[in-house]
């Protein structure tokens, strides 16, 4: 192995030696190495596979926009796929694996793929694998899904934790180089507060990679001395590892933090990332800009890589690319990279210009061959020689790394994420940032600058008058004196003729010049319908190096200017961000908040299960020793109901608080029945509709005194009703004096329902309950013994005789021990949810099972409750339309099957006895079932045609889901004391 | 849509503080025609461009606002407490 690190250039830390593996072999880098340049230290230039053609790769760029060297990084959970090697930060112990190749990097089955390509142009696999289409599923699909491909996930919990934060700002700056400097800088002098941000893991940006002089230190230098000042001010943050990868409105911007991606151990107490919304009054885009590939035959053999990843590697980290190296250029970049390779001892065999001519330096001893052209590569997993061409003549120049430089594009992808197209510019020949507006400016060389000092002067000049236009008094920077500033000019060149290879634009989805021309003859003649066709410009690095050249290469095919065939969409994400950071803590069991009622622990020690009912954990039923399973508990809780008495949670009904003079004829209007004469100290059954005529939903409401209302809602509309008292109360009668609190949380509420109720909760409760002075109906604040103030509302959800007691909700665990300890002697038992519903079927009391937003009042035996003398309230006028008074409308009946033993479940279709089951036969639906104790056989609730003129009728129980038919009767849909005897009691 | 509503009320929020119910219509007078009440239960214009919605800062001040905003451009020209929107010379 040869080692390629240079002497003492660049700026890694070489008193920190740091090993790590690659596919199993052991390396040694240094802090501050990416894992490429560690790599590429050691003579591992091969680092990967090609998606399609499983073709040798190695990184042709130093940074984000790497679509070569993805590796899978870390073991087991941790494991993640797809990592960019070029700003993978290296860190000791760092396991890396290559992707896509079996059974090895070097030996590549798949690599058969690249014999095949004349078969396996654009758009081969739509045409290939068209019959039989059945196969396309079961065959076609996997297997080419398994030979093309990224890593592999780890199929395990992610075991670390992720945030999110907001930020904000002044000005945010993104991007660390010379201009985002300055910028930060300028700004934060100012008093401004300043966000810098940078993808990278140092601050400096392109600096760290420059060899110019900056205020006669060299530009890595003068970044630390600025940073050390930007340290200082309290005004500003610094944020390297973090990229802005996205725009959105009103100047809020989405960046991923990579807290501890850089760490070995990482901290339990830490984040892992941290995703930032920053909103920022103002922003500068310093983002730089982004050096093109050249496209010529054989441009894809891993050391063909862009000249300013080649002099990054040289200068930042202290790499040579390569031992003998060659440069291929259209500008002034190829000769400063020559130059640069050539100060560090690297040998450049040639520079071969695609221009006539051009004012720019050539080193010493550096041969040049103008208008010269490379149309081939030699070599497989590491380039070996290269075919230079000039008027016809060839000849083959050994090298083991090639630099090429094909100009400059702005890096503007976060300007036009809002509908906005970047901008062709002849004279610049790139694409330039749009004028989005004077909030989010580009600055350097995101805005097409194309030397240092201009640069450094451009963010200072735009910040200044950006904090200025924000009341700052920011001054005028010093710019210092930049020399051996190099000329980065360059005469675009999008194809280099005479390819005797395949010329490659997009690497990481192997698309080549021969798959443009093809989309091109098929029809896909626009950007759009190329990428897709082709792929050109798809999958992790989104064409971040290759959509210009793309666009170029398509415009000269077609004869027109880049400018008539423009840029594909941009959209966030500009790279790859986890769902881990996106999801945040929002994970698991924390991905929605769970509800305990107050009454939790009392059900836990009283040995509840417990269901999920929307957020909250509801008692579900209470087994007991001996009990084979759940219907032994509820059979057996229902009975005591009817027999002793049981004491249930009914917390989670919505409460709600309702205060004013105008509350009284507010809930006139909100309900469809009559409110306005509800005396004090009495609770009311209410029906409210929608303004369709719809039941919206139902529960009590009691008065306590004239001006003050509690209203309970069902458990799982409790915040839709609040927010419909809300918006009738501030949009529809605004002049109505009504105010409302929501009281869920803060009452403990249990339900004693059964004979023995009120001989056990006398016990409790001071105040007289007898019949006579707390009847059916009434709602009162009460004193319990030992002076706790309580309310109680005589109100039954069961057909038992029952009371609702609503105590202060840390009072409710000690409250329901209390009742528990008085009733023992009566029998007392707690009861769930489960029986719950059975106790309310038995009686035929609704819920939003019956109450699914498509039945009205009538439908469900409430017809008398509309009060249409009443000049208004919520679904008034709509209930009086024909289609809702129709005589054939689904109606609330009973069933019971015609044999006992039989059963049928809710969601069941109803049937004439013989129709065959269809739409046009349909009858009804059953809407809720359950086994019943007190009957000893099944029932159920169910919405039938004209249902209450047909009890009696036999019907049948058609359930196609499950196969089954039952035959039922048709009855009234109160199974258990219909007198309503019990209630009175 | 816009990433940040300033309430009337509450300052500058982001949009998950709020949520949204639908164009702003007023309710008619229960005495108007059938026709008018069908038009307001059932039918909506669907409107590109500028127009006014009902938000519920439901996670703020819980007050009903009128949002005056392009929902092609998402600029946001207004946001008036629905108490008060409409009422302006009435």
């Amino acid at each position: 192995m040869t080692s390629y690190r240079l002497g003492n250039a660049g700026s890694v830390n070489r008193g920190q030696p740091l090993t790590f593996t690659f596919d199993g072999k052991n390396y040694k880098g240094f802090e501050g190495d990416t894992l490429a340049s560690g790599l590429l230290a050691n003579d591992q230039m091969l680092m990967g596979r090609s998606f399609k053609y499983h073709r040798p790769r190695g990184p042709v760029t130093a940074g984000s926009s790497e679509p070569n060297a993805l590796m899978t990084i870390g073991t087991g959970a941790r494991s993640e796929p797809n990592v960019r090697a070029t700003v993978a930060e290296l860190y000791n112990g760092l396991t890396a694996v290559s992707q896509n190749r079996w059974p090895s990097l070097t030996f590549d089955v798949g690599a058969v793929n690249g014999l095949l390509s004349p078969m396996l142009g654009a758009g081969f696999y739509y045409k290939t694998f068209m019959w039989p289409a059945a196969l396309w599923e079961k065959l076609y699909e996997p297997v080419i899904r398994r030979a093309a491909g990224l890593g592999k996930l780890a199929m395990q919990a992610d075991p670390d934790r992720y945030e999110k934060s907001w930020a904000h700002c002044d000005l945010l700056v993104i991007g660390s180089g010379p201009t985002g400097l300055m910028a930060a800088l300028a700004a934060g002098r100012a008093g401004a507060r300043v966000i810098l941000v940078d993808e990278g893991f140092r601050l400096g940006g392109s600096l760290l990679s420059e060899s110019a002089s900056i205020g006669g230190v060299s530009p890595a230098d003068f970044a630390a001395a600025m940073i050390e000042e930007l340290e200082a001010l309290p005004n500003v943050t610094l944020m390297p590892r973090t990229t802005v990868f996205g725009w959105y409105d009103d100047m809020v911007f989405g960046a991923v933090e990579r807290v501890q991606k850089h760490v070995g151990t990482p901290s339990p107490d830490l984040p892992m990332e941290r995703l930032w919304r920053i909103a920022a009054k103002r922003a500068i885009l310093a983002t730089g800009s982004e050096e093109r590939p050249l496209v010529f035959g054989g441009n894809d053999k891993p050391g063909v890589m862009t000249a300013s990843a080649v002099r990054t590697y040289a200068n930042r980290y202290g790499v040579a690319a390569g031992g003998k190296i060659a440069v291929f250029t259209n500008g002034g970049s190829g000769y400063r990279t020559a130059a640069d390779l050539v100060a560090a001892g690297v040998d450049v065999t040639a520079i071969i210009d695609a221009r006539a001519q051009s004012a720019d330096a050539v080193p010493d001893n550096v041969r040049v061959i103008r208008n010269g052209a490379v149309v081939s590569t030699k070599g497989r997993k590491r380039l070996e020689a290269l075919i230079a061409e000039r008027s016809g003549f060839q000849e083959q120049i050994a090298c083991d790394a090639l630099a090429m430089a094909g100009g400059w594009s702005p890096i503007v992808h976060l300007m036009c994420q809002r509908g906005a197209k970047p901008v062709w510019s002849d004279e610049a020949q790139a694409f330039l940032a749009p004028d989005v507006g004077a909030a989010f400016i580009a600055a350097g060389s995101a805005a097409g600058q194309d030397r240092i000092s201009a640069c450094l002067k451009d963010g200072a000049t735009k910040a200044v008058a950006l904090a200025r236009e924000l009341g700052f008094a920011a001054y005028e920077m010093n710019i210092p004196e930049v020399e051996g500033e190099y000329d980065p000019a360059f005469a675009p060149i999008w194809y280099v003729p005479g390819a005797r290879d395949k010329a490659f634009v997009d690497f990481q989805n192997d698309v080549a010049v021969s798959d443009l021309g093809l989309a091109q003859r098929e029809g896909f003649r626009h950007i759009e319908h190329t990428k897709r066709y082709t792929t050109a410009g798809m999958a992790t690095d989104q064409g971040k190096l290759g959509n210009v050249a793309t666009i170029g290469i398509v415009a000269g095919m077609r004869g027109v200017s880049p400018a008539a065939i423009g840029t594909t969409t941009f959209r966030p994400f500009y790279t790859p961000v986890s769902f881990g950071a996106l999801a945040g803590t929002s994970r698991s069991e924390h991905a929605a908040p769970v509800r305990t009622s107050p009454l939790h622990d009392w059900a836990k020690k009283n040995g509840a299960t417990f269901v999920e009912a929307g957020l909250w954990h509801r008692s579900a039923w209470f087994p007991r020793e001996g009990e084979k399973g759940w219907r032994d508990s509820v059979d057996r809780e229902v009975k005591n109901v009817r027999r002793n008495a049981g004491l249930c949670d009914v917390s989670t009904l919505g409460k709600i608080e309702i205060f004013g003079k105008g509350a009284a004829e507010f809930l006139n209007r909100i309900y469809c029945n009559n409110f306005l004469k509800l005396p004090v100290g009495k609770a009311r059954y209410g029906l409210m509709l929608r303004e369709d005529g719809m039941i919206f939903d139902d529960g009590t409401t009691s008065r306590l005194s004239e001006t003050h209302y509690v209203m309970t809602t069902t458990t799982a509309y409790a915040a839709e009703v609040m927010s419909h008292l809300e918006f009738a109360s501030q949009t529809f009668w605004p002049e109505l004096d009504v105010r409302f609190v929501s009281s869920t949380d803060q009452w403990a509420q249990m339900s004693l329902a059964g004979p023995k109720a009120r001989a056990i909760i006398s016990r409790v409760v001071e105040d007289d309950i007898s019949d006579a002075a707390f009847p059916y109906l009434a709602a009162k604040p009460v004193t319990l013994r030992g002076g706790l103030k309580a309310r109680l509302f005589r109100i039954s959800f069961s057909g038992e005789l029952a009371f609702e007691l609503a105590v202060p909700a840390g009072y409710g665990e000690a409250v329901a021990d209390a009742l528990m300890e008085a009733g023992k002697d009566e029998g007392i038992c707690a009861y769930g949810v489960e029986a719950l519903n059975v106790l309310r079927i038995e009686k035929g009391f609704i819920t939003h099972n019956e109450i699914d937003g498509r039945t009205t009042p009538d439908d469900l035996g409430y017809g008398r409750m509309l009060a249409m003398q009443k000049a208004d309230f919520i679904g008034k006028r709509q209930s009086s339309r024909f289609g809702l008074t129709a005589a054939d409308r689904m109606q609330l009946v009973g069933l019971k099957p015609v044999e006992v033993d039989k059963e049928f479940m809710a969601g069941a279709h109803l049937l004439k006895e013989g129709a065959t089951p269809s739409m046009a036969n349909d009858q009804g639906w059953v809407s809720s079932v359950c086994h019943s104790p007190t009957l000893g056989h099944v029932i159920g609730l169910a919405m039938l045609k004209s249902g209450r003129e047909r009890y009696g009728e036999k019907i049948v129980v058609w359930d196609g889901l499950r196969g089954k038919e039952v035959a039922a009767a048709v009855c009234p849909p109160v199974f258990a004391d219909p007198d309503n005897r019990k209630l009175q009691e | 849509m816009a990433s940040l509503i300033t309430c009337p009320h509450c300052g500058t929020r982001p949009k998950e503080e709020f949520s949204i119910r639908g164009t702003a219509l007023g309710r008619p007078h229960p005495a108007v025609s059938e026709e008018d009440w069908h038009r307001y239960v059932y039918l909506r214009d669907n409107p590109k461009g500028r127009y006014q919605e009902y938000w519920h800062h439901a996670a703020g001040c819980r007050r009903w606002l009128v949002v005056d905003r392009d929902n092609v451009t998402h600029d946001v020209f207004g946001v008036t407490d629905a108490a008060t929107f409409g009422r302006v010379g009435e």
